[in-house]
């Protein structure tokens, strides 16, 4: 038996029809062909697949494609809508060297911007503890967490220019 | 120290941009039209003869497009060395008998995965079952089972070095003491599972797109398994999620997706669970080691006499290689005046052991430096004195093997113990009392020089090709799994023809493309081999528009020329210059039109058995471990290391980085549990690697040294880093314990059960 649910990705609205196992990554990957969602374990322990289902990070491996009936999902490739100018995290990602194979890369991003938005100025331990369900096998995470934390400064210095 | 404008800066990498924004492509990202979805049946016995296999139900399952069993293939082994063909071992899928659980029996490709999985229940295995052996002990003993019918003994390749008068060494010696390490298997754990995607072009040629570390080498054997030739193979990399020495053989996905998509005209994709990759998935070889050495009362050391034994699962895999190279790194870091190896490769009925960073390193490393640490200790020497007295220098000669022509060890022991505080923070804290200061060396290879895979083409390649616009495209076979290398060759480029990073396009590791040929990202030698290619590619462009400038301003003969900031000019005359553009545009106006390309290559020579150029480095751990429950907590790790010239700075720290990850898990949490033949734990929750809550704060420095064989002064800096780690650790926790581990991992466990003793 299928469903058909209707879920908004990356500000687009979509209507799949979806097997009641198939997964959240599965439609993302498969149907939206939204590659840039990693799959890496399948089994909710290395954050790969990581996307914001209404600003809550989640495994998409995990989740029940029916589970987004109605929900907003953003994923790597809504990170920098116009495509042009990136988002803050992926700049520092970039700068900092944070980036080696890149198969933990989008995940990790998507846990970033999670913290960011419930805690724009993270300490060190903070962001440490919001990555802890991100495996990354190449960087030892250092790189990773400058680059975050040199995120949150940069959207802070913005933010207050702009009020 | 030679002056750079692009080698040595902060370059951010070629694909970041691509990879930060999720548009980068790797191989399960592929999709092509009328794609199958491949799934392998595996054995869940650890040794059995196959009777009977009936695929009929899968077969007619509906959606269902494709069955293969070993009967069904041409039934060709395969090994990556190819010069000894009895070592090739391996076949695409099991043909009469399965040695490990996960070995691979029967593959199906349906029109989706859900169709595929289904069908492998559907396949009936009648298996008689076998005895079989989980151990090293068990399989050389007398009457043992024998997993391969070419080798009765089970010992499937032994390697002997000696040099020296060992006898008198042992018997000048003042102390003399023996001891056996035993060290354990670990994954890879690339985050990337394994995939590939195979077509079949309308010529008969076949394509694989495939998550690999060496696309020559798969090119090669997916053809002589498939037996087709190798011209009719083309191999391409997409992005790579890592690789760490597990994705560097041709594997049964990568043949059953193009034996199939031959079969069924479709192009078909396989792609492993991570489950799978546990399970059945390469991994470090597990070793007993056994070491003696001979000291003089003042440290000075006398011999060495070294014997492995190298678990190596049921197929060599890249195991004759680490047997080989074993005996090699026992004779680095201090100068043996004499030394015996003898490295023995055993079947047993587990997932095979293959190549892991390090390549053997790791474990015989381990053994030496830990054995270094105690001879410190009964000695009364500090560590650091002791490593000091017997260290390589530059020019020191390894008998049989090689002259390192750089070697920044001393250095790098000076300069890690002044970081460290090492004289204080030795006094300071007493034995046992759970705050411990603990050093692990390493010295690696960049790239080896033996030739197994019996190569008929150079041993890295590269091609330029210059344009009139100012800008070159460069073509290498040179893999990047993450490591940077493409970036790395760029800037290589970049700097010797003076342009800039933008200047430079770049396609690598197509087969059918990339020029012949390149032996892939092992044994950490693309900076050393493929930079050599590229220099040697871009001069020959050079001598080309060179020729053109001299020509245009009518120069002398003496002038000495120069590629810089997009220009072309004579040194002593630099306001005579040409753009690159114009140079590039002259030279090919001379040749009526022809394009100006040239090709570079690399095969070291006269570089003695092993490699061109030797890194070195030394790491300091400090611990704290807690006394009721064992846990050792990391606080600080400083390390001092000889990469040569650093290319690309922010790549070298992120390689010492990861390595710490990787050194942190193998010493304290990675390990595989086994029952018998089976893996039990097969999952991120079970298998238990560092996260970014358990990487301690680490420091590091940098001693310049120029490798006069290596691009631009440059040597390895990927593979030696992991393996200073786990000495560092266990000395540490010496210190800080009295236990002292000579079998890893280090547990709870053990630190409770010898401290209770102690
Ligand atoms: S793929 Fe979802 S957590 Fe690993
Ligand atoms: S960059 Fe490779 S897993 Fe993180």
């Amino acid at each position: 038996m299928k469903h058909v649910i209707t879920l908004n990705v990356n500000g687009d609205p979509y209507t799949v029809s979806v097997d009641p196992s198939q997964t959240l990554n599965e439609v993302l990957r498969e149907e939206l062909n939204l590659t840039g969602v990693k799959l890496g374990c399948g089994s909710g322990d290395c954050g790969a697949c990581t996307v914001l289902m209404d600003g809550r990070a989640v495994s998409s491996c995990l989740t029940l494609a029916v589970e987004a009936e109605g929900k907003d999902i953003l994923t790597v490739e809504g990170l920098a809508p116009s495509g042009e100018k990136l988002h803050v995290i992926q700049e520092e990602f970039i700068d900092k060297g944070a980036i080696q194979c890149g198969f933990c890369t989008a995940g990790m991003e998507m846990s970033a911007l999670h913290l960011l938005n419930k805690n724009p100025s993270p300490t060190e331990t903070e962001i440490r503890e919001a990555l802890s369900g991100n495996l990354c096998r190449c960087t030892g995470y250092a790189k990773i967490v400058e680059a975050i934390s040199s995120a949150a400064q940069r959207m802070n210095d913005a933010s207050e220019r702009n009020q | 120290m030679r002056e750079f404008n692009i080698v040595g800066k902060h370059v951010p990498r070629n694909d970041a941009r691509a990879k930060a924004t999720g548009t980068a492509i790797y191989t399960d990202d592929i999709k092509l039209p009328g794609m199958l979805h491949g799934r392998i049946l595996r054995s869940p016995l650890p040794h059995a003869r196959i009777l009977r296999i009936d695929t009929s139900k899968a077969a007619a399952l509906p959606g269902v497009r494709c069955v293969i069993t070993g009967e069904d293939t041409p039934k060709i082994k395969y090994g990556n060395w190819r010069l000894f063909p009895d070592t090739q071992d391996e076949y695409p899928l099991a043909i009469d008998k399965v040695r490990f659980i996960g070995d691979e029996v029967a593959a199906v490709a349906a029109v989706d995965l859900d169709t595929a999985e289904e069908a492998l229940s559907l396949i009936e295995v009648e298996y008689e079952e076998l005895p079989a052996v989980f151990d090293v002990e068990s399989a050389i003993a007398q009457g043992a089972p024998v997993l391969h019918d070419y080798c009765p003994s089970n010992i499937s390749v032994n390697r002997k070095i000696q040099y020296g008068d060992l006898e008198k060494a042992f018997a000048e010696a003042d102390y003399v003491r023996e001891d056996t390490f035993t060290v354990h298997a670990v994954s890879h754990a690339y985050l990337e599972p394994c995939s590939s995607v195979a077509q079949a072009d309308l010529d008969g040629r076949i394509t694989l797109w495939t998550s690999t570390q060496t696309p020559y080498i798969t090119q090669c054997l997916l053809a002589s398994t498939m037996n087709m030739r190798e011209n009719d193979i083309r191999v391409i990399k997409p992005f790579v999620g890592g690789g760490f020495g597990g994705k560097m053989e041709l594997r049964t996905w990568e043949f059953c997706a193009a034996f199939m998509a031959k079969k069924t005209g479709r192009p078909v994709k396989f792609t492993l669970s991570r489950e799978e990759e546990f399970l059945a998935g390469r991994r470090r070889h597990p070793m007993k080691l056994t070491s003696k050495v001979g000291f003089k009362k003042d440290g000075t050391l006398t011999g060495k006499d070294l014997r492995i034994h190298l678990d190596g699962g049921a197929y060599n895999a890249m195991g004759p290689t680490a047997t080989f190279l074993c005996g090699n790194f026992g004779a680095m870091l201090y100068r043996y005046p004499s030394y015996r190896f003898f490295g023995e490769h055993v079947y047993t009925n587990k997932p095979p052991a293959s190549a892991m960073r390090g390549f053997g390193a790791p474990q015989s490393i381990f053994a030496t430096e830990t054995q270094m640490n105690i001879a410190a200790e009964e000695l009364g020497i500090d560590p650091i004195e002791l490593r000091l007295k017997n260290a390589q220098v530059s020019g020191d000669k390894i008998p049989d093997v090689a002259t390192i022509s750089t070697c920044g060890f001393k250095e790098s022991l000076e300069k890690v113990a002044e970081m460290c505080n090492w004289k204080e923070k030795r006094a300071q804290y007493k034995t046992g009392g759970g705050k411990g200061i603990g050093i692990g060396c390493y010295s690696f290879i960049s790239g080896g020089v033996f030739n197994w895979f019996n190569t008929q083409y150079p041993f890295s390649a590269a091609e330029v090709r210059a344009f009139d616009d100012g800008t070159v495209h460069l073509l290498t076979m040179a893999a990047d799994i993450g490591q940077g290398c493409d970036t790395v060759v760029k800037q290589i480029l970049a700097e010797e023809l003076g342009l800039k990073m933008e200047d430079i396009r770049i396609t690598s590791a197509d087969t059918s493309m990339t020029p012949q040929a390149d032996l892939g990202a092992w044994g950490s030698r693309l900076t050393l081999m493929n930079g050599n290619a590229v220099i040697d590619a871009a001069r020959k462009i050079k001598e080309q528009i060179f020729g053109m400038v001299s020509v245009r301003f009518n120069l002398n003969v003496i002038h000495e020329m120069e590629c810089k900031d997009g220009k072309v000019f004579p040194k002593g005359r630099p306001q005579r210059s040409m753009t690159f553009g114009e140079a590039v545009a002259m030279a090919q106006k001379a040749n009526r039109g022809e394009p100006l390309v040239a090709r570079g290559y690399y095969t070291p020579r006269d570089k003695g058995m092993v490699t061109p150029a030797f890194s070195f480095g030394a790491q300091v751990a400090e611990v704290e471990v807690d006394k009721e429950t064992g846990i050792v907590q990391v606080k600080k790790f400083w390390t001092a290391h000889d990469c040569g010239t650093v290319i690309n700075p922010k790549a070298v720290e992120g390689q010492l980085e990861g390595a710490i990850q990787m050194g942190l898990g193998y010493t304290l949490s990675e390990q595989f549990i086994m029952d018998g033949g089976k893996t039990l734990n097969t999952t991120f929750l079970d298998y238990k690697m560092p996260n970014a809550m358990d990487m301690p704060p680490s420091e590091t420095a940098h001693i310049d040294t120029y490798e006069p064989e290596g691009p631009m002064g440059a040597k390895e800096a990927g593979e030696g880093l992991a393996i200073p780690t786990a000495p560092a650790i266990a000395a540490a926790v010496h210190h800080a314990t009295g236990y002292r581990c000579k079998d890893l991992p280090i547990t709870p466990e053990k630190i409770l059960n010898a401290t209770k003793s102690l």
